[in-house]
């Protein structure tokens, strides 16, 4: 064989990934332009809700009460600017008892049904067993179930309860927590079933192999591998269960009132002060975002790069 | 350390009438190597899966040792298993990998390092305990799955083609490396392959398998000297065996016009007027003119020392493709014509309807 032949080929690769490299430098600033233009426009779109509360939120009772948000922002200095909505919100939301109710409801209403959907998950992920994919479906089925149907029957059940025993359940918490757990499940196990079943099955087998239990192999193995399924399903729950008012003031109503009841609860009558419910809204987002930034590093791609091949 | 037996032993997916793996009687010896070799699908890893326990055995037994252990889970088994894909796990460094099951087994601490160290030490992984499996190539990922079974000091080892995602260099370095070490260590090991070439060059003993049935087991000299069926002497031997049949005369077995005289007992063994040839590469003489089978040379493969020539015969009317393993410098070229003969003592004969053998290599 001659040394020409392979440097021919070589300097021919060389010279066709040049061109390549030309043409996608030539086609990709204009891309990038019109992706980030078509980006920028959805985000705003997105955003005016956000915006509106925003500025409504500095805005004093009179403007808000007589003009809409929009024109504030047409006629910036004719307007009278104030923070005085933050203060009075803060002090009449109560932080100390609500702020505690909130937390108390939203975290083992996010803890419990991932666990129970975690170890469910599992189980139709990596057993066996007959009726698998019947019970599968039945969960997956009841997720066209809404909540709201389920409030009144749910409410005479606490109450039946708390006739035959003596446990006094609605106003208490873990009437709130059994309630979101209960339909947070079908989604949460169907979630994280369908990224369980993209984990290597040669990793399970390993495990077994070297002498792991399945709780061992759940613990150690498919709930670090998980993380990111996870963190995405604690973060839909926890905003979901935080920013819900309708199953909290049912279970829990005056007892125990939450955030959003609170909130709620600085619009007058006849709806005047919603500027306090506006900047209500933003002392109350803090949490969720708090949450959203500290589990955003759960987000990994590729967690399971190099385990297999 | 122990033996392991196959007792009939069978494996019958769900759904499907013939057997993956079809009563497979099978005895590896107290530190033996023995290589499962077959072509895809002929159920050598159902094979090893079902000794790992991850594959059920519907019918027969499998012993390891004189423990029955056909229905035992695979974390009581006490074997290792290095898997094709290695199947690290991703989010713990490689002493963590290595010490996973010995942890899971309660093993203390300190002699959870210990072990891995040593175990480290003879793979050369030595630097890299603290990686990650992402942070580390191909070759060493492989070392650290060996790693994590020598660790578990197992009675068996398990291995499911573990070279097949190595390049072709490395594999060929690996290959003499998990041999030596297995002998080193002298753990019953059962090793699947696709690879004859691996299978011979790695196993104290191999067992071929073919559609879920055992075909042969034997040494590698065995198999590649005395095949019991065609299928086992086409697949072990690179360039593989030349087959075809050939007419029986009153004066033996006819090699184009040059007729190979076979003795009365084998005779007996064939019933009709044809038998298949089988022939290797090496054992065939090649001459431009005189008596034998003729052959047109298509092209000669320059190997170095030497090369092979592959060529096609005319035979009863039907074109038979052949391989003559030639001489590196002195060789015909493509389109010479040339006439083979077999070299004393190698000609195989098999029965044209079974495959299977008849006698022993036939003296030419």
């Amino acid at each position: 064989m001659t040394q020409a032949a392979p440097t021919l080929a070589v300097r021919a690769t060389a010279e066709r990934s040049a061109a390549t490299a030309r043409t996608a430098t030539k086609r990709r600033p204009n891309r990038r332009i019109v992706l980030n233009i078509i980006l920028g426009l959805f985000a705003i779109l997105w955003m005016i809700p956000v915006i509106g509360l925003l500025v409504t939120a500095f805005r004093s009772t009179t403007d808000a009460q007589t003009t809409g948000w929009w024109t504030a922002i047409g006629n910036v200095f004719g307007q009278h600017w104030t923070t005085t909505n933050f203060v009075t919100a803060f002090t009449n939301l109560d932080l100390g008892t609500n702020f505690f109710n909130s937390v108390a409801v939203t975290v083992p209403a996010t803890v419990l049904p991932i666990m129970f959907a975690a170890f469910a998950a599992y189980g139709f992920t990596f057993l066996d067993f007959k009726g698998k994919e019947v019970y599968f479906a039945v969960i997956v089925g009841l997720l066209v179930v809404p909540t709201q149907v389920a409030l009144i029957p749910v409410l005479q059940a606490y109450v039946a309860f708390t006739k035959a025993t003596g446990i006094p359940i609605v106003g208490q918490f873990p009437a709130a927590w059994v309630y979101h757990s209960a339909f947070a499940l079908p989604l949460a196990i169907f979630i994280l079933r369908n990224y369980m079943s993209t984990l290597p099955v040669a990793l399970i087998e390993a495990a077994r192999v070297d002498g792991a239990s399945h709780f061992q192999i759940f613990w150690r193995l498919v709930v670090p591998m998980s993380m990111p399924a996870l963190a995405s399903f604690a973060i839909f729950q926890f905003l979901w269960v935080w920013n819900d008012y309708l199953t909290a003031y049912i279970f829990l109503g005056d007892a125990n009132p939450v955030l959003t009841q609170a909130l709620y609860g600085l619009l007058g009558q006849y709806a005047q002060g919603w500027n306090l419910v506006a900047a209500g809204s933003f002392i109350t987002i803090v949490v969720p975002l708090i949450v959203f930034f500290g589990m955003q590093r759960y987000f990994v791609r590729g967690l399971t790069a190099g385990s297999v091949k | 350390m122990a033996s392991v037996t196959f007792d009939k032993a069978t494996r019958l997916y769900p759904g499907s009438t013939r057997p993956a793996v079809d009563a497979i009687d099978l005895e590896v010896a107290d530190g033996e190597f023995l290589v499962l070799v077959g072509p895809s699908g002929c159920g050598k890893s159902t094979t090893l899966r079902m000794l790992a326990g991850l594959e059920e055995v519907n019918d027969g037994r499998i012993l390891i040792g004189d423990r029955d252990v056909t229905d035992v889970p695979p974390k009581d088994r006490d074997i290792a298993m290095v898997f094709q894909n290695y199947a690290l796990y991703p989010h713990m460094t490689v002493a963590e990998n290595m010490g996973f099951a010995l942890k899971i087994a309660g093993v203390n601490k300190d002699e959870r390092a210990t072990r891995v160290l040593e175990a480290a030490k003879l793979l050369d992984l030595e630097p890299y305990l603290g990686r990650k499996p992402k942070a580390l190539s191909g070759g060493q990922r492989q070392r650290v799955a060996m790693g994590r079974a020598i660790v578990r000091q197992p009675q068996v080892f398990l291995m499911d083609e573990p070279l097949s995602n190595l390049d072709a260099k490395l594999r060929v370095q690996t290959r003499t490396q998990i041999a030596s070490l297995q002998r080193r260590l002298g753990v019953t090991t059962v090793y699947v392959t696709h690879d004859q070439t691996e299978a011979l060059t790695m196993g104290d003993r191999i067992a071929v398998l073919k559609d879920g049935v055992l075909q042969q087991v034997g040494t590698p000299r065995d198999l590649y000297e005395r095949p019991n069926n065609v299928f086992v002497a086409g697949f072990i031997g690179s360039p593989a065996m030349n087959l075809f049949q050939a007419d029986l005369t009153d004066a033996g077995v006819m090699f184009g016009n040059h007729p190979v005289a076979i003795d009365r007992a084998t005779l007996a063994g064939i019933s009709g007027k044809k038998v298949t040839v089988g022939i290797r590469p090496e054992d065939v003489t090649v001459a431009t003119s005189g008596d034998g089978l003729p052959v047109e040379v298509d092209v000669i493969e320059e190997l170095g020392a030497d090369g092979n020539l592959y060529g096609h015969s005319d035979i009863a009317g039907a074109r038979v493709d052949l391989c003559v393993r030639v001489d590196g410098r002195s060789h015909p070229n493509a389109g010479d014509k040339v006439y083979i003969t077999p070299k004393e003592g190698h000609l195989h004969l098999f029965d044209v309807e079974s495959g299977a053998r008849v006698g022993e290599a036939v003296i030419a």
